[in-house]
């Protein structure tokens, strides 16, 4: 494509036609790969050519107009270059406006952070296009809070609203900053609300993140925001946005500089520490000559460095460990016992069954007095040794509380967590005979703090599908495994039932179906791991029939955590219950499954929930091929 | 660069129960073996061959009640041992006897160990406490004749008499009394007159042993605390505080000063043995052996001074022996 140079009055409508007709049949590519570095390069010095762009893709026809800017700005080498090339058409030419303020940015998420950076940095360069940058971070920020948002948007465009949201922040200037700081300070404040309000970490950690940068800026002297999360590859290149490197910086002397510089400070250690060394060897022969002088014989003293203050003991009995949690003001003798409490706790089994309630209780209400390394696992670990102790009572008193007033959503959580590992212990067959098994993996529920566990679960529960898969063409190894009776077997339905009954009754403090729903997210993922344990128990079938009613009413529920462990439960219960009891006893609560599967797979936001749907129909489907080649 | 402590040269065991009391008795010359006795909290007294490490015979004479002290009157043959029974008995253990030819009805139910002097052939002075609560009593054995009460004035509010020191400055002079008592202080006493010389609060907690070097007129005493408190006796026989000497751990139940008052050792609460300088309360060591609070610690009477032994009676049923700084 060549033009004539120098003076001559040309029309490129036609070019422009031709552009945009080439661009909409999705050629953008080949053309424009050829097209933009040559304009590119010919735009930097010569003003003409600016000019003669500009017209190019001004007289693109609107029709057209979209294929062609998005083209340009995926193509431009960076945000200078597409100033250059498209000039201020956002401003003339009102489809062109939409494309790139709205289209782009807030209803098509799959673009790169360079194109970002260079929609955005375009935005900036120019004073005319400077108010659409304001009026497109006040946008975005509208987006970024509002809830629904929050909620039913994936997390991939959240993440790209997030990005867009760092970039333009980058590129405000003082003044701007001023005049909409409060507008700024009320929408970090609603979007930082709806973020912390997810149960899914990753969207936990954007909106901290965007509000920590949001804060940064507009309080430049005084305390800003900060929050604490884990900073990983993802949050460092998020943060880096906010950052606007120049565009020509001087790379190639710096790393000689940096080489140098690092030797250079190597060497002053070096020395400073040999001096250090040389600086304390004599002061030591000093000490002991002065001490030999001292001693009036030749009684030479052994070493005594080992010589420390002694430990306190923990108590030895469990009553007394009772009665030094309880009322104890002694701060070692306290953390002595936290440490020591479950192994004591194992060893008096018989005692521990006395007073296994109370002690329950004391766990559950325990508070961290001083700073104990690990003490949230040594108190669960405690708890689950209480618990296996003497299960019924326990699990009595512990899924009242659940539901009973005044507990914090931590406490709750706890109760939830101890009665699946507590379930993992009892029904873990004691006796650990050599197994030939290459496919039995021993399910490990990790032990985590945070909602993590919920990936754990799934990481289970897939590793089971995928043996269980495997298996059935492989047939039973003729290894006999060392057997015990199953603990679980007795007392599953005491774990289950009773934290299946009040699911839908609100109190005033705890809400399950209303605002914690978190909580409800953590009890359908504990529903589903009891379920999964209680494979081979009697009561397996009842609960499997509860269990499909509980996600029945349950399924539309907005929250894709919980969903997924609906979902979860799904699994447990087709790999639980025996195929035939599936079969007789809860087929029409199987079918309504299937079709809400087959719903889930085609519609649910989440990639995930989908996921897992599909499984669960591969299970279904597995169940029934085994059924039909089993011969009746 | 310091030696890492050493070990004990060898460990009895059998006792079955808690060592609370040790005394050697290596003075005699071959063909008889050194002996240790041992007083455990199950009544019985061990009499423990040196050289085979087991014990040659057990006296059950305290109905098994703790035995808490054990002291020997002029060899091994013949033995005083003190145990809860409220009872002391002497024994004969000439030629293999293991009979009790004497014993005295203390009344008393504490700890307090009683103190034994002699003070010509064939007479000895002993210290004990007595029935009412503050009294110390001291008789004159064989006979058993009371030598006399010691009565603190009313209401010094000593407490009771936790642990007895008999000495006298050389054979004919004077027997004097120390007793640490469970308000924490140490008294000297005048036996002739009944009085007392000097009173010095060492402790804030009740002194539980306590020892004292007559040629340098210094003792030192040990409590719950975590102090040891080093004081001395001066031409008036007053006694003043010398220094103390700060522990790692609280707790100290008994010290013994070597006989040639060169080292002292303490057993602790914490376990732990510690061996000191006499002359500047320098710390030599600290022998970690035993996994439970130790109650004793008694030197051995060699006349060999490179066989000289030190022993320790713990909680934990053992008894370790150690030979330790038997060069000077």
């Amino acid at each position: 494509v060549c033009f004539i140079p120098g003076g001559l009055d040309c029309s490129i409508s036609f070019v422009s036609h031709v552009l945009g007709k080439v661009c909409v049949h999705g050629r953008q590519k080949e053309i424009l790969s050829i097209l933009v570095p040559h304009l590119n390069d010919l735009t930097k010095s010569d003003c003409i050519w600016q000019r003669i762009c500009w017209r190019l893709v001004e007289c693109v026809p609107d029709r057209w107009m979209e294929a062609v800017v998005l083209g340009f700005v995926q193509r431009a080498p960076g945000a200078d270059a597409l100033s250059r090339l498209l000039g201020n058409l956002v401003v003339k030419n009102k489809k062109a406006q939409f494309v790139v303020t709205q289209k782009v940015l807030l209803l098509q998420y799959g673009h790169t952070t360079a194109v970002l950076q260079n929609l955005l940095g375009y935005l900036s360069l120019d004073s005319l296009r400077r108010a659409l940058l304001i009026k497109v971070l006040q946008e975005l920020l509208e987006t970024w809070g509002s809830s629904s948002a929050v909620k039913h948007s994936p997390p991939e465009q959240q993440q790209y609203i997030s990005k867009a949201i760092l970039i333009c922040l980058s590129h405000l200037k003082e003044p701007e900053i001023e005049s909409c700081r409060q507008e700024l300070l009320t929408s970090m404040m609603e979007g930082v609300k709806c973020h912390l309000d997810s149960n899914l970490p990753q969207i936990r950690r954007l909106g901290m993140i965007v509000a920590e940068s949001i804060s940064s800026k507009i309080n430049t002297d005084g305390p800003v925001l900060k929050f604490q999360y884990e900073e990983d590859d993802e949050a460092r290149e998020l943060k880096s946005l906010l950052v606007q490197t120049p565009p020509f910086c001087v790379v190639p002397s710096i790393p000689d500089d940096d080489r140098n510089g690092k030797a250079d400070a190597a060497l002053p250690l070096v020395l400073e520490s040999n001096k250090k060394s040389h600086a304390a060897a004599p002061v030591t022969p000093d000490e002991e000559s002065d001490a030999e002088l001292d001693s009036d014989d030749d009684l030479i003293p052994y070493d005594m460095s080992e010589d420390k203050e002694l430990k306190t003991k923990a108590p030895v009995y469990i009553r007394d460990c009772i009665e030094v949690l309880t009322g104890s003001e002694d701060v070692d003798k306290w953390e002595a016992t936290v440490k020591a409490l479950e192994s004591l706790v194992r060893k008096n089994p018989a005692a521990t069954r006395e007073v296994s309630v109370e002690l329950a209780k004391i766990l559950l209400h325990l508070e961290e007095k001083t700073c104990v390394e690990g003490f949230v696992e040594l108190r669960q670990r405690a708890q689950v040794a209480v618990l296996t102790t003497n299960p019924i009572p326990v699990i009595k008193y512990l899924t009242s509380q659940f539901y009973s007033l005044n507990y914090s959503l931590r406490q709750r959580m706890d109760i939830l967590d101890v009665l699946v590992l507590a379930a993992q212990e009892l029904s873990y067959p004691k006796s650990r005979g050599k197994t030939k098994h290459s496919g039995v993996q021993k399910p490990c529920i990790q032990l985590l703090p945070g909602s993590d566990s919920s990936k754990d679960w799934r990481r289970i529960v897939d590793e089971r599908i995928k043996s269980k898969t495997r298996r059935f063409a492989t047939g039973q190894s003729q290894v006999e495994l060392a057997s015990g009776p199953n603990e679980f077997s007795s007392v599953a339905g005491h774990f289950f039932f009773p934290l299946i009954q009040h699911f839908d009754r609100p109190l005033t403090t705890f809400d399950l179906l209303g605002e914690d729903h978190f909580v409800l997210g953590r009890l359908v993922h504990t529903l589903a791991v009891l379920m999964y344990l209680a494979v081979n128990t009697v009561a397996v079938t009842a609960m499997g029939k509860a269990l499909l009613e509980f996600v029945w009413a349950l399924r539309f529920h907005t929250d894709s955590y919980v969903r997924q462990g609906l979902l979860s439960c799904i699994s447990s219960v087709l790999l639980s219950v025996p195929a035939e009891r599936l079969l007789e006893d809860m087929t029409e609560e199987l079918l309504e499954t299937q079709s809400w599967l087959g719903d889930v797979v085609e519609k649910d936001p989440d990639g995930d929930c989908r996921r897992l749907a599909l499984q669960n129909l591969l299970l279904m489907e597995n169940l029934k091929k085994k059924l039909k080649t089993v011969p009746s | 660069m310091a030696l890492p402590p050493p070990d004990p040269q060898f460990v009895l065991r059998g006792t079955g129960a808690a060592v609370h009391a040790l005394h050697f008795s290596c003075g005699s010359q071959e063909p008889d073996v050194p002996i240790l006795f041992s007083g455990s909290e199950n009544g019985f007294i061990h009499i423990w061959n040196l050289k085979t490490h087991r014990v040659d015979t057990a006296l059950d004479g305290h109905g098994r009640k703790s035995v808490y002290c054990v002291e020997t009157m002029g060899g091994k043959d013949r033995l005083l041992s003190q145990g809860r029974d409220q009872r002391i008995c002497l024994w004969d253990l000439a030629e293999g006897r293991t009979a009790v030819t004497d014993s005295v009805f203390t009344e008393n139910v504490g700890f307090c160990r009683c103190s034994l002097l002699k003070v010509a052939q064939g007479r000895w002075l002993m210290a004990m406490a007595a029935k009412a609560l503050e009294e110390v009593q001291v008789l004159e054995l064989p006979s058993k004749t009371s030598v006399c009460t010691l009565k603190p004035e009313v209401g010094a509010k000593l407490g009771m008499p936790m642990c007895l020191k008999l000495w006298q400055l050389n054979c004919g002079s004077q027997p004097l009394l120390l007793a640490g008592y469970e308000d924490g202080s140490v008294v000297l006493w005048n036996l002739s007159i009944g009085k007392v010389l000097s009173q010095l609060v060492c402790h804030q907690e009740p002194v539980m042993s306590l020892d004292f070097d007559s040629e340098k007129a210094k003792g030192i005493s040990g409590s719950s605390e975590k102090v040891l408190s080093i004081w001395s006796l001066n031409e008036q026989q007053n006694l003043q505080v010398y220094k103390t000497h700060k522990l790692v751990n609280a707790g100290i139940s008994g010290i013994t000063i070597r006989p040639d008052k060169k080292i002292l050792a303490t057993a602790g609460w914490d376990h732990r043995i510690r061996i000191f300088g006499w002359k500047k309360m320098k710390p030599l060591a600290v022998l970690d052996y035993h996994t439970a609070t130790v109650h004793c610690v008694s030197f051995s009477d060699h006349k060999n001074p490179s066989e000289r032994l030190l022993a320790a009676g713990s909680k934990d049923h053992r008894i370790s022996i150690w030979s330790i700084y038997t060069q000077t």
